[in-house]
């Protein structure tokens, strides 16, 4: 507490927060396309395409060969481990695929949930053994940044202290491996959106929570100008009767982060949760109007929300191709908008943008 | 940690935020006139006034009838306990003075520094006890902030992980019953230069304890729009042999800032320490010339350093009286132009303001 032994060398820290600008350079945000292959399966099985490797590899090819001027609003790629490895059409692997249009590639590192015994079904995330061998190889490998999501939910005994201790702290020993290796930690602490909670009740939850995400981080001596934060938007429960406009959520989302963020952070890119394509960008846009300070850039990690429309374009055909790109494409620069409060929406809307994403507890 | 039961109504929150906002409005500070009896007792003593009452009375007197020209300068006054109830020659109760001229008045609550068991010489400081019946009652007679200081020093083994966190622990107690009794809590957790590390140790602890005491805020659930912050300014320690310049100390003090104050948080007022009043001014300055972006107010609650020339051009003269008036104000207006980062220099070392005002392990 009382020495300081450098975590990094000047040059180390210039470079993470370089990478860190690059990705939520103004105007750009993250596709997050990191699904695994269970959560694949989901997403395949909606469109009723069969989930086989070619078909993961098809689908990721189709998003990373789109023009490339999804390059001005797309910072960064989150890619799952299988993807980092697999290549395109003309064999020449998605890593490559994605620097050469200068947007950063980033894996994502967590294991998945494990269970906290004694509480309410809390969990806390898998992942740190062996992290620092496998960060080095993903830094050769063409990877520039890290994500790893902690998983909180609210209910009436929930989420409890040791979930937000616990999840705070595998989050901070997460960050610092990845440090240590040249990899950027994008910071996840979910806090899901179920339950019939209302808007007041998720900013108290997510205040705590981000409040014990940055004192864990200071404990582990992270140098916050080279992470980001992936947090939630605060909205109300999915079974909440009660509805808020966009200009509500943004004014709590902003206020939490307000309360608890340090302004060193460069970048808040809010996860999409269970929120349609149109209402996230809808929310994103209103959170960047929102006239409470804002001194780190607010945009995007979307999953989701990024690629349902892309989905229901493609339902694995190849001769689809160029409409899936159009769709993403689309989303892409709506959201890069968005991210500058600058998406003035026209007033229709795909169906498909607008339906609700929304999967009970979801896992990913 | 589910729950929130909200210790704040929206009036109440929207009261303190607005007292805040008030004290350090553009190009306003602080005066810091809380000298303990026994602080008074150094001050007078050396330029040899007895350290009476009424000695202490005439003194603030000097300082109280500043003209309309400090109100553009000066945001808040915090009182020591004798003060808050001392009058003017003609009767007028200072504080009824004080808030004539549009500025806040605020009063010290702390009860000094009591040891730790089994640290090395590190302390805690004491007033909890009966501090809500006593913010009702200075709020009735006046007061909207008070004042708290937690003290800690650098040394090999200090501060140790026991004196952040209890000091921590306390000033958000004071914080939280502050609140309760619709007064503003000014925060403040000082560092002391005593010492021989360099800047870069400072800053480091400096991070450390911030942190602490930004978590410990949140655990109790203190109203941070409702607050403000006193720390030392980053600086190496006063026997440490090398020598920076005034922007190296602005960059250390707003690198930690913003590496663990949270946007919420409407003002920083930096106490002077051992500054002369000239560092202190320029340091302010430089402050407010850095580079990266700042998202509180940046302005001063100093006392010595708005003081010392006033105290030596009285010497206790009646006759002196008006000029000692006039060196406050003069520092005054000088520190208000560093608040708004537009102090061009004295270019004059040589008077009482460039003279060190140094007491090794200061206790107020």
């Amino acid at each position: 507490m009382a020495h300081q032994f450098p975590a990094l060398t000047p040059e180390q820290k210039k470079a993470l927060s370089d990478i860190a600008q690059r990705i939520v350079a103004p105007g750009k945000g993250i596709l997050a396309a990191d699904e695994s292959v269970g959560t694949m399966g989901s997403r395949l099985q909606r469109i009723k395409v069969e989930n086989t490797e070619e078909n993961r590899r098809a689908f990721r090819e189709i998003l990373f060969s789109s023009d490339s001027s999804m390059n001005q609003s797309i910072g960064g790629v989150i890619l799952f481990h299988e993807t980092l490895y697999q290549k395109d059409s003309s064999g020449k692997p998605f890593p490559h695929v994605i620097k050469d249009k200068g947007i950063v590639v980033g894996i994502k590192l967590d294991k998945g949930t494990a269970p906290l015994a004694g509480t309410n079904g809390e969990t806390t995330i898998q992942g740190l053994d062996g992290l620092a061998e496998r960060c080095a190889q993903y830094k050769k490998d063409g990877v520039d940044f890290g994500k790893w999501r902690a998983v909180l939910k609210i209910t009436d005994t929930t989420p409890s202290t040791l979930a937000i201790q616990e999840n705070a702290t595998t989050l901070a020993r997460y960050a610092s491996i990845c440090q240590q290796h040249g990899l950027v930690p994008i910071v996840e602490p979910e806090v899901l959106p179920d339950g019939d909670h209302d808007l007041q009740h998720c900013q108290y939850v997510t205040e705590k929570v981000l409040a014990a995400v940055y004192k864990a981080l200071n404990d582990h001596h992270v140098y916050l100008e080279g992470t980001l934060l992936k947090p939630n938007m605060v909205t109300a429960g999915h079974s909440c009767p009660k509805k808020y406009t966009p200009q509500e959520v943004a004014m709590a989302t902003v206020t939490a982060l307000h309360r608890t963020v340090p302004a060193a952070v460069p970048g808040i890119c809010f996860l999409s949760g269970g929120q349609s394509e149109e209402e996230a960008s809808l929310n994103l846009n209103a959170i960047n109007q929102c006239p409470l300070p804002k001194p780190w850039k607010l945009t995007f990690s979307y999953g989701r929300a990024l690629q349902a429309s892309a989905l229901a374009a493609w339902v694995g055909k190849p001769e689809n191709k160029k409409a899936t790109q159009e769709a993403f494409c689309k989303r892409a620069q709506i959201n890069g908008l968005a991210s500058k409060g600058q998406y003035i929406v026209s007033g229709k809307s795909d169906a498909a943008a607008k339906q609700s994403l929304f999967t009970a507890s979801y896992t990913y | 940690m589910t729950h929130q039961y909200p210790a704040l109504s929206a009036e109440q929150k929207k009261e303190l935020s607005d007292i805040a906002l008030r004290i350090v409005a553009p190009g306003k500070g602080i005066l810091a006139a809380d000298e303990s009896v026994g602080s008074m007792a150094k001050r007078l003593n050396q330029i040899g006034v007895e350290n009476t009452e009424e000695n202490r009375r005439l003194y603030r007197q000097i300082l109280f009838s500043a003209d309309n020209r400090v109100k553009k300068c000066i945001g808040g006054v915090i009182f020591f306990h004798e003060t808050m109830y001392q009058q003017g020659d003609d009767g007028t109760p200072f504080v009824r003075m004080i808030k004539d001229k549009g500025i806040v008045v605020g009063i010290k609550v702390d009860k000094g520094v009591v040891p730790l068991a089994g640290t090395d010489g590190e302390t805690t400081t004491q007033g909890l006890d009966g501090l809500s019946e006593r913010c009702a009652q200075y709020k009735k007679d006046g007061a909207d902030f008070a004042k708290w200081r937690c003290v800690l020093k650098i040394s090999e083994n200090t501060p140790s992980a026991l004196a952040i966190m209890e000091n921590a622990n306390v000033l958000a107690r004071y914080a939280s019953i502050c609140q309760q009794n619709g007064i503003v809590p000014i925060v403040e957790p000082e560092i002391l230069p005593d010492g021989d590390h360099d800047l870069k140790r400072c800053q480091y602890v400096t991070e450390k304890v911030l942190a602490a005491v930004y978590k410990a805020l949140s655990d109790h659930h203190v109203y941070l729009e409702g607050t403000l912050l006193k720390p030392n300014m980053v600086t190496p320690g006063h026997a440490c042999p090398t020598k920076y310049s005034a922007e190296e100390i602005a960059m250390a003090t707003v690198t930690a800032l913003r590496r663990t104050v949270p946007p919420a948080v409407p003002g920083v007022t930096f106490l002077s320490g051992g500054q002369s009043e000239e560092e202190a001014s320029i340091n302010l300055n430089a402050i407010n010339n850095c580079p990266l972006a700042r998202p509180w107010a940046l302005t001063f609650s100093y006392g010595r350093a708005l003081q010392a020339s006033a105290l030596n051009a009285w010497r206790g003269q009646r006759e002196n009286e008006s000029s000692a008036t006039e060196a406050f104000m003069k520092r005054a207006e000088v520190n208000s132009l560093a608040a708004l980062g537009k102090y061009e220099g004295s270019g004059d070392e040589a008077g009482a303001a460039g003279q060190s005002l140094y007491v090794a392990n200061h206790a107020y």
